[in-house]
């Protein structure tokens, strides 16, 4: 078998907003299946790494490559990209305009041009897997913020897509309600998904991920398995942003 | 001590309370049997008159009104919609279109704007705009309309959270069909009291189209009532069409306000 190009792989990605440099420089290659949980302070650059991946963002400069597909080039279609790309905000953004059963069929219809018999089945099965069969004739703004949370990812599971990204799903959560989210994530996880996560949940990412990110001042100052980043950090900056954490 | 003071402090405004409703119904009592009610009644409540104005008052002047307002706002709501998001638009000259088109015809009178639609352009570019007073009044009414909507419907895009545009997009949507499905349906929910306000606003607009020289049969309700005034030299029929704007406005009031319980579900 020919060896398959990564899910998601930048090269020497930057991105500015005006004067201001966000991201300078970014190399990182993530395998199939690989869960990379993203860490650092706020205004590293993290989210922006992470929007950069579906091009909500546009980079300055570097190329974004999906499963080997240049999207950063202006002849890309991004749209049919971006179907592959799952995307979990950290404000859920659910419409709030329809039932939560619509929420997770308008795409399927107006997108992938599914029967509205076809996307409502898929649209239950996504339900019923973020445990919220029962919700599917209520509006967004009736749930919970967890139970919202839930089904923005079943939005995205009716996509069937290759790969997702999550934007600090928990941290507009109150804490009791956090758990819920992240085994849900975690469940994802084990069936083997790509994913990208930003967080802050520590312990979410010493459990689940691959890989752990540590991305501080635009760069990523340091890259490897969750033990060694967490647990036994060699960049200053890391230990210092750990140890504050911690707290 | 202090209590004594408050209790004063209470008194004087009560009193000064009752000093003003009473001058206020005396003033009202006066008035009334100052007012000369033979005259009042035979300039502006004839009845005789008023029965005259029917049934055409109804079956054609106010059947005319709802007509032209229904047609001017449907047309002008389109017309503002285009307007609106061309005004977002990435393309500079289609916003400098919409700016120059907003910032016109809310300048100019919109007796001025009927006029030029329903003379001065057919005049010197030899068109004939189809439809009578209806298809000039739609054009010209709906015209001045669309520049004052654009601007609410603008608002009110703008109002919809970010993360709708992008959570649509991420789903794949393009830019097109995130704005018919997810945005513009939130915007219209947002913008439903100003487009109340600007369709009875309209409603009133339509007295300008006696300009335009109505026939008997489109006649709207100003014009019916002006042309029975002069033929009876007397203002009952001004009294019998102000109670029929009214009664054309309030249920439409009502009307919205379910409207928006109903669609207010979501939000």
């Amino acid at each position: 078998m020919m060896n398959e190009p990564p899910p998601i792989q930048f090269e020497d990605l930057h991105k500015s907003f005006g004067e201001l440099e966000v991201l300078r420089g970014i190399d990182l290659s993530v395998a199939t299946g690989e869960v990379i949980c993203i860490i650092g302070p706020s205004g590293s650059g993290k989210s922006t790494l992470l929007r950069c991946v579906n091009l909500l963002e546009v980079p300055t400069s570097g190329r974004v490559l999906i499963e080997g597909i240049d999207i950063t080039d202006p002849n890309c279609d991004v749209d049919e990209v971006r179907e592959k790309i799952g995307m979990v905000f950290q404000q859920f953004n659910l419409f709030p305009h329809l039932t939560v059963l619509a929420n997770l069929t308008i795409a399927q219809e107006k997108v992938l041009g599914r029967s509205s018999d076809e996307a409502v089945s898929v649209a239950e099965a996504m339900l019923t897997r973020v445990g919220l069969a029962d919700k599917r004739d209520e509006y967004p703004i009736r749930l919970s913020g967890g139970q919202q949370q839930r089904v923005a990812i079943a939005r995205s599971l009716c996509m069937n897509p290759d790969m997702m990204l999550f934007d600090e799903p928990t941290s507009a959560l109150d804490p009791e309600l956090i758990g819920e989210v992240l085994d849900v994530m975690r469940s994802l996880a084990d069936e083997g998904m790509t994913m990208l996560v930003v967080t802050h949940e520590m312990g979410f990412a010493k459990q689940v991920a691959d890989r752990v990110l540590f991305i501080d001042e635009g760069v990523i100052q340091e890259d490897g398995p969750p033990r060694e980043v967490l647990e036994n950090p060699k960049n200053k900056r890391t230990q210092q942003f750990l140890r504050a954490v911690e707290h | 001590m202090v209590a004594v003071v408050k209790s004063n402090r209470v008194r004087r405004a009560h009193r000064r309370r009752n000093v003003l409703i009473g001058g206020s119904v005396l003033l009202v009592v006066v008035l009334l049997a100052l007012a000369d009610w033979d005259t009042i009644q035979r300039n502006f409540f004839q009845e005789d008159i008023a029965r005259e104005m029917f049934p055409e008052v109804i079956t054609i002047a106010a059947k005319n009104t709802i007509i032209y307002t229904a047609a001017a706002f449907s047309f002008g709501l389109v017309l503002a919609l285009v307007l609106a998001l061309m005004k977002r638009s990435t393309i500079a000259p289609y916003r400098w279109f919409a700016t120059a088109y907003i910032e016109l015809f809310r300048a100019l009178p919109a007796l001025i704007t009927i006029l030029l639609v329903a003379f001065a352009v057919p005049l010197a570019f030899d068109v004939r705009i189809p439809g009578g007073t209806l298809g000039k009044g739609t054009l010209g009414l709906g015209i001045v309309a669309a520049a004052y909507m654009a601007e609410t419907i603008r608002a009110g895009i703008e109002a919809v959270p970010r993360g709708q545009m992008e959570a649509a997009r991420s789903l794949g949507m393009p830019k097109g069909t995130a704005m018919r499905y997810i945005i513009l349906p939130q915007a219209f929910r947002i913008i439903i009291p100003p487009l109340t306000n600007e369709l009875v606003l309209l409603i009133k607009d339509t007295s300008l189209l006696f300009i335009i020289g109505t026939t008997p049969v489109s006649k709207e309700l100003t014009k019916f009532a002006r042309d029975f005034m002069t033929s009876t030299q007397n203002a009952t029929p001004l009294m019998v069409v102000a109670a029929l704007y009214v009664i054309i406005t309030l249920p439409l009031t009502f009307l919205v306000r379910q409207l928006e319980k109903k669609v207010g579900q979501g939000r």
